[in-house]
């Protein structure tokens, strides 16, 4: 299992790497942490001639506190990210998330925008962009635009952005004092892509369940208020409101299942923290 | 901004296990390959190819990664260090390594020299780590013949024993 040939391009800026996607459109593709292009490209399941990596540029290793929002660069990694002593007290949803998404090994090369690009259904990082109101940030050359994470996923690894454009940050909405956070998945092993993932963010004004692994994109389930007497009733109504398929890791029913006691689970875990 | 083409051989220079250290490589050359073929290091196992199994880790710059899932032509510049590193002496292991010897916590050996690459980083940043740390650690590692059971009992030991080192040096 070895990639087919392919240009390597070590770019120092991110107006570099943008200039070459744009040129090569879908001859090309971004190299960021490799966690998930590598493996595929071994597999031969992607045959880019063109690789522009974008983990030299210095201008993309950026965290900064923006307006409310963490926006985070093309290249900053996972465990740099969680290494982050005030990412607790920023975007604790964010600290309690970074965990699952795959093992130490991984997360010391991926990327958090490299998992947005990959738009995995099942991946963490996508989830908790839908979850705090995310958006991503595109370029095509110097031209930017800004997308809504609702409308960037659009199917399984399928996403708004066209083959010319490279995204330059995604933006997490800061959590409010005063609202509770909790998260609760279930995969295989500890470290494996979730069969089912759920966010939980609960503040006096709305009470939000975010489910990854079911449908192929983050869907996100936002209610007034949510009394722990209605709670199941409302779970159980979502699970089947939910598109859930039987696949070799699991029936459609466990799956309807897992929305259930994990949706009280993560649900539950905020309101603790939310009190 | 700097390309390199697909057909050529590219030079790499880069420090592995402390010494200067270089070759050539295709852009399309993997890491692990790298390391075993040119570099004749072949300490390094090779198992999915794809990052799961874990055999392939090495250190980049100090964090451990899946030398699968890097290409050689990425590290230019970078230390690199592989299981060679770890023993202080020929003939002789260093303490994790002895740990496991002590523990059986090899029987075919084919996924040790990731997991040693783990647990060893582990144990230098956090000689305190737990029972708990030490699994998530080795949760990036696949391992047929062990059980685990005894990785973790071999780390535990050795980092007591590291711990009692830096206590009476
Ligand atoms: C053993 C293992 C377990 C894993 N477990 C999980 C898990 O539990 N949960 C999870 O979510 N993920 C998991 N992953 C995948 C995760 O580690 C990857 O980090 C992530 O999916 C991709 O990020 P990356 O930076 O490595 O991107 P790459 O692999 O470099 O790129 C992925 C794709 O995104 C594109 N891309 C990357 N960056 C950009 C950009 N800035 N602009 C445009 N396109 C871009 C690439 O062209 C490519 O198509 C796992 C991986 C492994 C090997
Ligand atoms: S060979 Fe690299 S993780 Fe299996
Ligand atoms: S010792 Fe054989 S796979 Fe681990």
């Amino acid at each position: 299992m070895k990639p087919a040939a392919f240009d390597y391009v070590h770019c120092e800026t991110l107006d570099e790497a943008a200039e070459m996607i744009a040129q090569t459109g879908d001859d090309a593709r971004i190299l960021a942490g490799g966690q998930s292009l590598v493996a595929m490209l071994n597999m031969r399941l992607a045959t880019p001639t063109v690789l522009v990596d974008v983990m030299p540029a210095q201008d993309a290793r950026k965290v900064a506190a923006d307006n409310g929002t963490l926006k985070i660069s093309a290249a900053v990694r996972q465990a740099s990210l969680l290494d982050d002593p005030n990412l607790t007290s920023r975007n604790p949803l964010l600290a309690q998330m970074l965990p699952w998404v795959g093992h130490p090994q991984t997360r010391a090369r991926g990327t958090l925008c490299g998992s947005v690009a990959h738009a995995d259904p099942s991946a963490e990082i996508p989830l908790a962009l839908a979850a705090l109101d995310g958006t991503v940030i595109l370029r095509r050359g110097r031209k930017r635009r800004s997308v809504k994470a609702t409308d960037f996923f659009l199917g399984m690894m399928l996403t708004d952005k066209a083959d010319d454009e490279m995204i330059e940050a995604v933006t997490f909405a800061d959590v409010e004092q005063g609202t509770g956070t909790g998260f609760a998945e279930v995969g295989r092993r500890k470290g494996d892509f979730a069969i089912v993932a759920c966010a939980a963010l609960i503040s006096p004004k709305r009470v939000r369940l975010a489910v990854g692994g079911v449908n192929d994109t983050p869907f996100v389930k936002d209610w007034d208020t949510l009394s722990p007497q209605d709670e199941g009733e409302a779970l159980n109504a979502l699970a089947w409101s939910l598109d859930a398929r039987g696949d070799l890791h699991a029936t459609a029913r466990y799956r309807r299942d897992l929305v259930r006691h994990l949706g009280a689970k993560a649900l539950k875990e905020a309101r603790t923290c939310a009190d | 901004m700097r390309r390199l083409t697909a057909t050529e051989r590219h030079p790499v220079r880069f420090t592995l296990n402390g010494k200067p250290a270089e070759g050539t490589a295709h852009p399309r050359m993997l890491l692990s390959d790298f390391l075993r073929g040119v570099q004749g290091a072949t300490g390094t196992h090779v198992g999915c190819e794809h990052g799961v199994c874990g055999a392939c880790t090495v250190r980049i710059d100090g964090a451990t990664a899946r030398s699968c899932l890097t290409f050689a032509v990425q590290i230019e510049g970078a230390e690199i260090d592989t299981v060679e590193a770890l023993a202080p002496a020929p003939g002789r292991l260093s303490v994790l390594q002895d740990a496991f010897r002590k523990h059986h916590a090899l029987q075919c050996g084919f996924c040790t020299p990731g997991i040693l690459m783990s647990l060893d980083t582990l144990l230098a940043t956090e000689p305190r780590a737990n029972a708990e740390r030490i699994r998530d650690v080795l949760s990036g590692h696949l391992c047929r013949c062990t059980g685990y059971q005894p990785i973790v009992a071999a780390a535990l030991d050795a980092a007591q024993t590291l711990r009692e080192e830096t206590d009476n040096a």
